[in-house]
């Protein structure tokens, strides 16, 4: 993922910002700021984000509620300059590079031709994302259409070929049912049907399962899987589940307060993570897989305020480790991304054997 | 030790009326017959898929619906068809707390309103006065006793569910139940919610019937486990036998199907049992065992005898008549009743699929993990 960062000239953890070049990396997102201006003030929900992605890799983005992950994926799909209130719109700054083409700077109408058929979404609730009054059918012939110039005849064919392969039985007599004769696992095996039938290079899924229950969960997990490994698209999963990420993600990026806080490979994410806030996710969620444990370790207090962002570190409010001294940083100074581990980084002030120390020695053997 | 609540036979169903004269066509059968008890001081986990009558349940036990049929005794009386006036003196001593920790408080009433509502409910004056014992509670529950007179929207997600929390508990209830009470929260505030039910039990002795979905959470705050499929209890066991050694096949497979959060284990795939389609109607629950349409070990026999939820071990009781890890049974009962069930194993090919062939029921649990630690 962020190897590529040295090539384009880079030092090593710091985010590429508005080199203006191509890069050579499938998705490349750089210093991307998503900003809201309301009456209560300036929500900063996407406050500096650089990640890479490459073809055929999953990056799965976790964070809690208001963290920015969805609000990144609509960034990338280019879905938040259309609002129709000039004061809801969105202030969208740095560069967002898909396949060697800058989209933020793209004719609007470009975009709108590469949605679809070099990137598409799933979303979290197939109810409201599909369209009650027009067949499943229908819409996945529509979403064909857009983008080939084939007759209705050959566009069905492929919607059912499409609704067979994502799993639905019968697909051609449930081609012509509505959105709410399907249950909601068939639902969402209906939407990622519609998200497929283009054959998008870039896939993003937001909250794909959340909705689901558990066996659903897995069959639908199971079927990305698969369906990655068959049309090698590149996949950008967001959830708060890190279950389904350590199922899915080859990287890990997690977000917090607009920022990433912490990136890397899904292994060392989980096995030698190097944040404080990853330490608190880990230790809050309760393990079916291991020894039950006496207590969760939570996260103290509640998460910020995108409007009233912390200084320094946005975590330091609720950060156990802030007190430690760190050679005379002060807790308004902002950490940046620094590498931590190959092709791991993270965003903290405490030196890093320090972390690796707390980490396995005071951490790991409570979890 | 006498059951502080106990459950026999309980059953909702929910007419489904049409036509001008508003005919009953059908009942949704939500809860259809299930028996349990909780015993005063522990922790009672329900859990199920969306639609298996887990809320029914709760709310039938809270009386805040009344059975069709059965019966819900609580302290040794029958409280299944007591009136307002009749449940009232039991409301104290059963309180619920609810999942949207957004629509279960009025937005117009002040916290210091919210929580002390009970009181003013049941004509108690707390000692030292109202004000005093509300501020008592919110500090209990963590929260700041000077907020006394904010509202709901003042307060974020896991503060709101901490103030539900301090009204179920205002009137020193015996048992409370909660259904989903974290699953509305972020991960880093679920844990914090979930510590609090936690030492809030362990101060005031409190029985807790917890209703959830996530399966991680039940085990790390359960003693015995009630696992529920389309208004049956199909497994009813402590923690540790449920987890480490689950007999219904449908108990494996849901725990089969939550995600690891470890991306080492990503390639024990084959451990996953991946159930096809989804759970049927309540509307029309399929004969015999409600199961046989999803499960792979299903026989004609499952098709058209419904298995009774029978004691297979000690403190474990199973609904199936072909359970898994059945090698070690140790009760007499319950060996004759599986064996006779297993006379005629026909091999249907069944419509679950499975990586790994269950051939033989195994006599240790399979899905033990024991990765190291980080």
């Amino acid at each position: 993922m962020t190897d590529k960062l040295t090539k384009t000239g880079a030092a090593p953890g710091e985010p590429v910002v508005s080199s203006g070049a191509p890069s050579d990396a499938f998705l490349d997102v750089r210093d991307l700021k998503i900003h809201f201006p309301t009456d209560d003030g300036l929500v900063k929900s996407v406050d500096g984000l650089s990640f890479q992605l490459e073809k055929g890799k999953t990056l799965g983005i976790v964070g809690e509620s208001g963290s920015g992950k969805s609000v990144t994926s609509l960034g990338i799909m280019g879905l938040h300059t259309v609002g129709q209130y000039g004061r809801q719109k969105a202030r969208i700054s740095g560069e967002i590079w898909l396949n060697g083409r800058e989209l933020l700077s793209a004719d609007p109408d470009e975009v709108r031709r590469m949605r679809g058929r070099e990137m598409a979404m799933i979303f979290q609730d197939p109810l409201s994302a599909m369209h009650p009054y027009y067949t499943v059918g229908h819409q996945i012939v529509e979403a064909y259409r857009v983008h080939h110039p084939v007759d209705k005849k050959t566009a069905k064919r492929r919607a059912i070929e499409l609704l067979d392969r994502v799993g639905i039985p019968e697909p051609a007599k449930r081609f012509d049912n509505y959105p709410h004769e399907f249950s909601g696992g068939m639902r969402q095996r209906a939407m990622i049907a519609m998200a497929l039938v283009n054959n998008p290079e870039l896939l993003i899924a937001d909250e794909p399962t959340t909705a689901l229950d558990v066996t659903v969960q897995a069959q639908i997990l199971d079927l990305m899987r698969d369906l990655q490994k068959e049309f090698g698209s590149a996949v950008v999963i967001i959830t708060h589940d890190l279950g389904v990420v350590a199922e899915l993600a080859d990287d890990i990026l997690v977000m917090y307060g607009g920022r990433c806080v912490e990136r890397g490979p899904a292994e060392q994410v989980f096995y030698e993570p190097q944040h404080p806030y990853t330490w608190g996710l880990l230790g809050s969620m309760p393990r079916i897989d291991r020894e039950q444990t006496e207590r969760l370790i939570p996260v103290k207090g509640n998460p910020p305020s995108l409007i009233n962002i912390p200084s320094g570190c946005a975590f330091n409010p609720r950060c156990p480790y802030a007190d430690v001294p760190k050679g005379g940083i002060t807790r308004t100074q902002r950490p940046e991304l620094a590498l931590a581990g190959d092709r791991h980084f993270s965003a903290c002030h405490m030196p890093q054997e320090e972390r690796t120390r707390i980490w396995t020695e005071e951490i790991a053997p409570k979890l | 030790m006498e059951p502080l609540l106990k459950v026999t036979g309980l059953k909702k169903h929910f007419p489904i009326k049409k036509g001008l004269l508003q005919r009953q066509t059908g009942a949704v059968k939500a809860v259809d017959g299930i028996d349990f008890e909780v015993l005063p001081g522990e922790t009672l986990g329900v859990v199920g898929e969306s639609g298996c009558g887990k809320s029914t349940m709760g709310r039938l036990i809270t009386r805040l619906l009344e059975p069709t049929g059965g019966t819900v005794e609580f302290q040794g009386k029958d409280i299944s068809h007591l009136g307002v006036g009749g449940m009232r003196p039991f409301r104290r001593d059963i309180q619920m707390i609810f999942q949207d920790p957004y629509g279960s408080l009025n937005p117009r009433h002040t916290v210091g309103t919210i929580v002390s509502a009970p009181f003013k409910l049941q004509g108690v004056e707390p000692e030292g006065g109202v004000r005093k014992e509300v501020q008592r509670l919110l500090g209990l529950v963590g929260l700041n006793p000077e907020h006394y007179n904010r509202y709901p929207h003042e307060f974020s997600g896991g503060q709101r569910q901490r103030i539900g929390i301090a009204r179920a508990l205002a009137l020193k209830p015996k048992l409370v139940v909660a259904d989903e009470p974290v699953s509305a929260l972020d991960v880093s505030i679920q844990a914090q919610v979930v510590n609090l039910l936690d030492d809030l039990q362990q101060e005031l002795g409190l029985t807790y019937v917890i209703i959830a979905h996530d399966l991680s959470v039940i085990r790390h705050v359960s003693d015995r486990i009630a696992v529920m499929y389309l208004g049956k209890i199909v497994e009813l066991a402590d923690r540790k036998s449920l987890y480490e050694n689950p007999m219904h096949p449908y108990t494996r497979a849901l725990m089969s199907a939550v995600p690891i959060p470890d991306p080492r284990r990503r390639g024990a795939k084959s451990e996953r049992i991946l159930l096809t389609g989804d759970v049927p109607s309540p509307i029309a629950p399929p004969p015999g065992c409600r199961f046989n349409t999803r499960c792979w070990k299903a026989t004609e026999v499952c098709r058209t005898q419904e298995p009774p939820l029978v004691e297979l071990r000690p403190g474990q009781r199973v609904a199936c008549h072909h359970p898994e890890n059945a090698e070690s049974l140790t009760i007499p009962v319950a060996r004759e009743s599986v064996e006779i069930t297993k006379a005629k194993p026909s091999e249907t090919p069944a419509e679950a699929t499975k990586a790994e062939t269950p051939a033989e029921p195994e006599p240790e649990p399979e899905s033990e993990p024991d990765s190291p630690k980080a």
